[in-house]
């Protein structure tokens, strides 16, 4: 319904597509001004940094494609129409899911992928089998990791009913912050983004691993394949948040 | 005088009503100072490597991004202000109704977005700005002078902001919906307001080429005159050159849309 609805109007639906390319390209492009005035950032080179971005913005894509609508929620929380998704038959977070549903966010996926590509057959690594492998499994976990953010910010947004930014703050910074090689930022800001919210491991820790630098706060080598368990702990400890909200939620009643 | 009456009282409306959500607020000050220390460690990596980028020092680069944070609701950067109302009125024919008001459209909704920014600058703004001068070095002048010639600035920069907008609202009624404008409000503002880099440190003729255009007067001049790298006088003419010739602009294309202008019914 929310993919026929934006078709309605053509030209618009064009320019919004396009116009989502460009929004999400622009991180991209600002990379490319900073590199068109040095050689490297915090020592890392240009398609180095490029990795990191095509497995930050591509996973973080997957997870706005399926849980985006999450911002919503704090507005149909007020209007009262939350309420409506809970009587229906369907779960919960399904429908929040699938609330305003655009397929306009496949510009995001793909313009992370593209550079993504290109980062892979730029940046000089020695490959193995075990580092080809990674690659996908960076992606899938990552998103994993983004899409429990999106829901334990959901989680958030029923007890606080009004701040969807600060939600913002965790999923559009988390992915801006992982555009930048983790050397650029302060140690207590690195290691609160590995244990407290694990988002280092989206691509900062395996990333390190294929492009053969060691991590930053001296992490032991295997954490680089702990991704998808560090996942898995995520969507578990965000799932409990959902329903345990879910379970709190006081209708406005209007 | 009765018609400044009326439109300081819109304009006190706009303020109330961002005022009214104070958990959005507390919100959008969290997110603006997360941003603002991610940027910051970017900037400083950046200028660590090519010291003088753009002609700043590293504490103007720091400063440059607490006040690009503080700015960006103020300014609506990315879109967000009246014009989202107006857009929406202008798709289901509300828009009807305020032209027969007796008020001018312009002023109107120039009036309620002068209180949305202030309330942005004072609820979201000031905050992240005093959080990066407390914890991060920067270059902020000692001087009363140069604080006084920042606000004129400030005041032009917000006029230069709502005439962009406006353009951009007006351009629904030939449009019918306002969300591809929106997008393409959101990229202009973001790259070319300088959010993404100083626009200083644009290089080549791109970046001369960025610093003319009507998005340098909403960050870029503002910082500059705070950090006594330009000529006050300068600025203000650069920002209210552009302020007149947009807002004259909107001036013509609202009354081109209101003698041929179909509402949508609803």
């Amino acid at each position: 319904m929310w993919v026929r609805s934006s078709m309605t109007y053509r030209a618009s639906f064009v320019v919004t597509v396009f116009g989502n390319l460009t929004v999400t390209g622009l991180d991209f492009v600002g990379i490319l001004l900073m590199f068109s005035q040095v050689d490297s950032l915090g020592g890392w080179s240009l398609p180095e940094v490029a990795f990191l971005y095509g497995l930050s913005v591509t996973s973080f894509g997957i997870a706005d494609l399926a849980l985006g609508s999450m911002d919503v929620l704090g507005a149909r929380m007020r209007d009262g129409s939350f309420d409506t998704l809970l009587v229906r038959p369907a779960p919960v977070l399904a429908q929040v899911g699938a609330d305003r549903f655009a397929l306009r966010r496949l510009g995001r996926i793909t313009q992370g992928a593209v550079v993504l590509g290109w980062a892979l057959a730029s940046v000089d690594v020695d490959w193995s089998a075990a580092k080809v492998l990674l690659v996908p499994v960076m992606v899938v976990s990552g998103a994993a990791i983004f899409s429990a953010v999106f829901v334990a910010g959901a989680a958030f947004q029923i007890y606080a009913q009004d701040a969807a930014e600060v939600q913002n703050a965790f999923t559009y910074g988390g992915t801006t912050l992982l555009q930048y090689p983790p050397s650029v930022f302060g140690k207590e800001l690195v290691r609160g983004v590995t244990f407290m919210l694990p988002l280092a491991f989206v691509n900062w820790v395996p990333a390190a691993h294929v492009l053969g630098r060691p991590y930053p706060i001296g992490l032991p080598g295997w954490a680089a394949f702990a991704s998808p368990l560090v996942a898995v702990a995520c969507c578990v400890l965000a799932g409990l948040a959902w329903r345990t909200g879910l379970r709190s939620y006081r209708s406005t009643g209007s | 005088m009765g018609s400044g009456r009326l439109y300081a009282a819109v304009a006190a409306g706009g303020f109330r009503r961002y005022a009214t959500y104070r958990a959005a607020t507390v919100a959008g000050v969290f997110t603006n100072t997360v941003f603002g220390v991610i940027l910051v460690y970017t900037y400083l990596a950046l200028w660590d490597e090519k010291p003088h980028l753009g002609g700043y020092d590293q504490a103007q680069a720091v400063t440059y991004v607490w006040l690009g944070q503080c700015l960006y609701a103020t300014l609506a950067i990315q879109g967000g202000g009246a014009e989202k109302d107006l857009m929406e009125r202008i798709r289901t024919g509300e828009i009807a109704v305020d032209l027969y008001r007796p008020a001018d459209l312009q002023l109107w909704w120039l009036a309620g977005d002068v209180g949305r920014a202030l309330f942005q600058m004072l609820g979201r703004g000031v905050v992240p700005f005093v959080f990066g001068a407390v914890f991060f070095p920067m270059a902020l002048p000692t001087e009363a002078g140069r604080w006084a010639a920042f606000v004129v600035t400030l005041l032009l920069a917000t006029l230069v902001s709502f005439a962009i907008r406006y353009l951009a609202a007006l351009s629904v009624f030939w449009l019918m919906d306002g969300m591809g404008v929106n997008q393409v409000l959101m990229v202009t503002g973001i790259f070319f307001s300088g959010m993404v880099l100083p626009l200083n440190a644009f290089p080549g003729v791109f970046g001369e080429i960025v610093r003319v255009l009507p998005w340098a007067a909403q960050i870029q001049m503002p910082a500059d005159v705070l950090m006594g790298e330009t000529d006050p006088l300068g600025a203000f003419v650069f920002q209210a050159a552009w302020a007149v010739v947009l807002l004259g602009a909107g001036r013509l294309m609202q009354s081109a849309a209101t003698r041929r202008v179909v509402v949508q019914g609803g």
